[in-house]
C-alpha cells in the first residue's frame, strides 16, 4: 500500500508536540522548511510504518502574513496531505476553532481532535462533539495528549479519514452575498485550480490574498482580475466592510452560534485559575521586573555562571579539561603511540588527529554541557508559558530597536556563550525579530573574547577596569545602534511585525516535551561539531602548522614561517586604516584569524606570536609579553584591535549556529558580512578620530574616509524610516476598490 | 470614539469597529478581536506597555500602538 501522508495542524499551545510525540515516539526527523528559519518536523505512526505524520508550526489562521501560516497552507496545498488530524484546546475552544473553519476549506478530509478534554471535564464543562461534528463537517474526537488518553484513536480516526479519501460537504460558514460572490469567483477560475481546491482558493481571491492572486496569474490577466474584483467590491458595498474583514467576522460568528449549540459551560463563582493567580503574582505591575530579574540570574548562574551553583560550567570545564584534556587525547594516544612515546602513524597523522582534530573539535564540544543545562532551562520557561511573559514585560525596551521582548534572552545568553545565545532565539515567533536577533547576538561580549579584553587592558591600559565595561558597553551599543540601523534596511522594513500574542495559561511542564526539545537542541550542535567545525579545525591546523622553510614545503615549528603567517601578511594591509601597521599588524592579523576557531586563540596566537614560552596565562598578573605587546600596540591601536575582535565574525561554532538558525546562505553571509563591516567601520572610527586626539594617527585621507563612514552611521541611524510596503499595499487595494 | 489603548485596567468594552489595514488589522481579527466581541482589560505591563486582554475566553497581549486601532463601545 502507498504511503499515507496526515498533517497535524492546530494553535501554538494546543498541545500538538506532546500529541506528535506520543504518535511517533523516537521515530522523528526534525529539520527546518526549505530556505525558511521555521522549524520542521516529521515521523511515522508507531505501529503503523507506511503512515507518516507530518507537523505543521503552531498557528492561528493561514493568511498570508506570517512565514508559519504560509509554510503551512503552502504545503497544505502543494503536497496534499491525505488528512488533517486538526488539535483543538478545548478549553478554548473559540479562537481554535477560527483555523478549524479555514482547514475544512481545503478540500482535505479533516478529523478534529478536541484536546485537553480532562481539563474541560474538571471545568464542569461539557462538548457535543456529535454536535460540534455536524456543524464543522468533519469527524470529532476528544483526548487528552498529555494523559495519553485518545490519542491512539485520534490518529485512527485520521487515518480512516485519509483512506476514505473524500472530504465531507461543507457547512455554510458565509451568508447569503458572500457566498453568492465566493461562488461567481469559483465559477470563473474553475479552470485555473484544481477541483478540491475549488473553494479555498475562491475564498483566499475574495480576500484579495496577494500570493494566491499571484499564483494563479491575475496580476496578468487584467480582464479576469477585475470581474473578480467587482464581485469582490459589490459584496463590500451591501456589507459596508472590506472583504478580509467580512470573512474574518463571519467565521468568528458562525463558530459563536456553533459553539453555543454543543458546548454547554458551567457557570464560575470564581473567575480565578491558578493560572490567573499565578499570573497575578508573577507580572504584578511592582513584581514582576524584581521576579523576571531572579529567574533570568537562575537561569543564567545555573547554566553559565561560576561555581557552586552552575551545573553546566562545571561540566563544560570537565569536558575542557578532563575529557578533551586528557581522557580523550589518552585514548588516541594509547592507539596511535607505541610502548616507547613514538607515533606508530605518520607525525603528520599523529598531529593533525591530536592538535587538529581532538583539540579544535573538543574545544567546541566543551560547550556541550552548558549548552544543554541551558537549552533544558529554557524549555522549562518556554514549556510552562513564561516565556510569552518575558516578551510581555520586556517587550517595551526592545522593541525601541527593532528587536522584541524575546530578544532578552539570547542576549543575555550570549554573555556567556555565543552559540546558545543564537539557538535560543527559536523561541522568538516572528521571523524578522529572529533574524535581527540572530545578527546582534554575535556582538555581546562572550567569555571566550574575555581574555582578549583582559590581555589588552593588563598590557595597555594598567589594568583599567574601564577597558570591560566599554567593551561590555560597545557590545550593547552595538546591538541598539544595528537594531536601529537595520530595522530601516529594505530586508526587514518589508513585513512588520504585530505584537499581537496569546499569554498561554501556565501549567506543569510535560518533562517528555522539555527532555526532547533539549536533547534536539543539543544534537544539531554536536553534529555541527562533527562537520563544519571539524572541517575548519583542519584547515587551521593545517595553515598553522605547515609553511615554506628555504624553499622547502614541510612542517614548521615556529610560527612565523607559517602558511597562517604568510596569509597574514598578504590580508594585513586591509587592516591599514584601523591602525594596524608595522610590525604588530601581521600578527594582529594572524590573531584575528585564529581568533575564528575560538575567540580565546586570540590570546594564545599571541602568546606564540610574542615567543613567550610556557603557559599562557595572560589574564591574570603582568605576564613577560605585556610589554612587548606594549610596545607594538598603543592605546588607540589596541582600542581598534580589542574593537574589531570583539565585534567582527563570530568564531566558527558561532556561524555555525547561525547558518543553522538562518537557514539559508544569503541571509547568513549577509549577517556575517554585516557583522564584519559593522566591526570594521567603528574600529577605523576610533582609531583614525581617536588616535588623532591621543595623537597616535596623524590627518590624512584615512582621517576624512574615517570621517565619512562616521557620517554614513549617523544618517543610517537616523534617517527616518524608510515607507513600509504595506502602506503601498494598502493604497493598490484602496485604488482597485475604486476603480 | 474610544479606542482600546485608552481602556482603563478593569474594564469590560464592546469592539465597535477596527481601522486600519493589512497585517496588524488581519492579525488582530484572526486572534479573535472582531466587530461586536466583548473584551475585558485584565492589566498593563509594568513599562506600561502592552496591555493584557481577555478575549474569547485566552489571555491575549497587544501594543498599545495597535491596541488604537480598535474603537470601542
Amino acid at each position: 500500500m502507498a504511503e499515507l501522508k496526515i498533517a497535524l495542524a492546530g494553535n501554538p499551545n494546543c498541545g500538538k508536540t506532546t500529541l506528535f510525540n506520543d504518535l511517533t515516539g523516537s521515530n522523528q526527523y526534525v529539520g527546518n522548511w526549505p530556505g525558511v528559519t521555521v522549524e520542521k518536523k516529521d515521523g511515522r505512526l508507531k505501529g503503523h510504518k507506511d503512515v507518516i505524520i507530518q507537523d505543521l508550526p503552531g498557528i492561528y489562521s493561514l493568511s498570508p502574513y506570517t512565514l508559519e501560516e504560509v509554510v503551512s497552507r503552502t504545503y497544505l496545498v502543494n503536497e496534499q496531505p491525505d488528512a488533517i488530524l486538526n488539535i483543538v484546546d478545548g478549553t478554548n475552544i473559540e479562537r481554535n476553532l477560527y483555523l478549524s473553519t479555514q482547514l475544512i476549506e481545503l478540500g482535505i478530509p479533516v478529523v478534529i481532535a478536541v484536546n485537553m478534554i480532562d481539563l474541560v471535564r474538571r471545568n464542569g464543562d461539557q462538548i457535543d462533539l456529535k454536535k460540534l461534528g455536524e456543524a464543522m463537517g468533519c469527524r470529532v474526537v476528544e483526548m487528552s495528549a498529555l494523559k495519553g488518553e485518545g490519542s491512539k484513536e485520534a490518529a485512527l480516526a485520521a487515518l480512516a479519514a485519509a483512506r476514505g479519501g473524500e472530504a465531507k460537504e461543507l457547512p455554510h460558514v458565509f451568508t447569503g452575498s458572500v457566498e453568492h460572490a465566493i461562488a461567481h469567483i469559483e465559477e470563473s477560475i474553475q479552470s485555473r485550480v484544481p477541483e478540491r481546491f475549488l473553494r479555498w482558493y475562491a475564498i483566499k481571491l475574495f480576500e484579495r490574498d496577494e500570493r494566491v492572486m499571484e499564483q494563479l496569474g491575475l496580476d496578468k490577466d487584467n480582464i479576469l482580475a477585475e470581474h473578480i474584483e467587482q464581485h469582490i467590491a459589490d459584496c463590500e458595498a451591501e456589507m459596508e466592510d472590506d472583504a478580509e474583514s467580512i470573512i474574518t467576522n463571519q467565521r468568528y460568528a458562525y463558530i459563536h452560534t456553533v459553539v453555543e449549540k454543543a458546548v454547554v459551560k458551567k457557570p464560575r463563582k470564581d473567575n480565578m485559575t491558578v493560572s490567573d493567580r499565578i499570573d497575578q503574582v508573577v507580572t504584578n505591575r511592582v513584581l514582576a521586573l524584581p521576579i523576571f530579574a531572579v529567574i533570568m540570574f537562575a537561569v543564567y548562574a545555573i547554566a553559565m555562571g561560576g561555581y557552586p551553583f552552575s551545573i553546566g560550567t562545571m561540566g563544560t570545564d570537565w569536558a575542557n579539561d578532563t575529557l578533551f584534556g586528557s581522557i580523550v587525547p589518552g585514548l588516541f594516544d594509547a592507539l596511535l603511540l607505541d610502548g616507547t612515546g613514538a607515533p606508530r602513524v605518520a607525525e603528520w597523522l599523529y598531529g593533525l588527529i591530536q592538535d587538529g582534530i581532538v583539540a579544535g573539535v573538543g574545544a567546541v564540544l566543551g560547550f556541550v554541557p552548558q549548552i544543554l543545562v541551558l537549552c533544558f532551562l529554557l524549555a522549562i520557561l518556554e514549556d510552562v508559558g513564561y516565556m510569552a511573559r518575558i516578551a510581555f514585560v520586556m517587550d517595551r525596551i526592545f522593541r525601541r530597536f527593532g528587536l522584541s521582548g524575546k530578544s532578552f534572552i539570547p542576549l543575555l545568553v550570549a554573555t556567556g556563550c555565543g552559540v546558545p545565545g543564537i539557538m535560543a532565539t527559536r523561541t522568538i515567533e516572528q521571523d524578522r525579530d529572529r533574524k535581527l536577533t540572530i545578527m546582534t547576538t554575535g556582538f555581546i561580549p562572550c567569555g571566550a573574547k574575555l581574555p582578549i579584553i583582559g590581555l589588552f587592558a593588563g598590557a595597555v591600559f594598567g589594568e583599567s577596569p574601564w577597558v570591560a565595561t566599554s567593551a561590555f558597553f560597545i557590545g550593547i551599543g552595538a546591538v541598539i545602534v544595528s537594531g536601529i540601523i537595520l530595522k530601516k534596511t529594505r530586508a526587514f522594513a518589508g513585513e512588520p511585525a504585530p505584537f499581537v500574542m496569546e499569554l498561554p495559561a501556565y501549567h506543569a511542564p510535560a518533562w517528555g516535551n522539555v527532555l526532547r526539545a533539549t536533547w534536539e537542541r543539543g544534537w544539531s550542535f554536536i553534529k555541527r561539531a562533527g562537520t563544519v567545525i571539524l572541517i575548519s579545525s583542519i584547515i587551521l591546523w593545517f595553515l598553522q602548522g605547515y609553511g615554506f622553510v628555504d624553499g622547502v614545503f614541510q612542517a614548521v615549528e615556529d610560527n612565523n614561517h607559517s602558511l597562517l603567517a604568510v596569509i597574514g601578511n598578504a590580508l594585513a594591509w586591509i587592516f591599514y586604516p584601523l591602525g594596524w601597521a608595522g610590525d604588530m599588524a601581521w600578527k594582529a592579523t594572524v590573531a584575528t584569524i585564529t581568533g575564528l576557531i575560538a575567540k580565546e586563540e586570540v590570546v594564545n596566537t599571541f602568546g606564540v606570536l610574542y615567543q613567550y614560552a610556557g603557559e599562557v596565562d595572560l589574564m591574570e598578573d603582568s605576564s613577560p609579553i605585556w610589554a612587548a605587546v606594549a610596545a607594538d600596540f598603543g592605546a588607540m591601536r589596541a582600542y581598534s584591535f580589542l574593537i574589531f575582535n570583539l565585534l567582527c565574525a563570530p568564531c566558527f561554532a558561532a556561524m555555525g549556529a547561525i547558518k543553522r538558525e538562518m537557514n539559508n546562505p544569503k541571509w547568513t553571509a549577509f549577517a556575517i558580512g554585516y557583522m564584519c563591516a559593522f566591526a570594521y567601520a567603528i574600529s577605523m572610527i576610533a582609531y583614525q578620530l581617536g588616535g588623532l586626539i591621543t595623537g597616535e594617527a596623524v590627518f590624512s585621507l584615512w582621517t576624512v574616509a574615517a570621517l565619512a563612514v562616521l557620517a554614513v552611521l549617523l544618517w543610517m541611524l537616523f534617517r527616518p524610516a524608510p515607507k513600509v510596503r504595506e502602506e503601498v499595499r494598502f493604497r493598490a487595494a484602496k485604488s482597485a476598490q475604486s476603480a | 470614539m474610544n479606542t482600546l489603548n485608552n481602556i482603563k485596567v478593569g474594564q469590560t468594552v464592546t469592539v465597535a469597529r477596527l481601522n486600519g489595514a493589512g497585517a496588524v488589522k488581519r492579525r488582530i481579527m484572526d486572534m479573535g478581536i472582531t466587530k461586536g466581541v466583548e473584551i475585558y482589560v485584565r492589566k498593563v505591563a509594568p513599562l506600561g506597555d502592552p496591555m493584557e486582554l481577555t478575549v474569547r475566553g485566552y489571555e491575549l497581549s497587544i501594543r498599545k500602538a495597535d491596541a488604537e486601532m480598535v474603537e470601542v463601545l
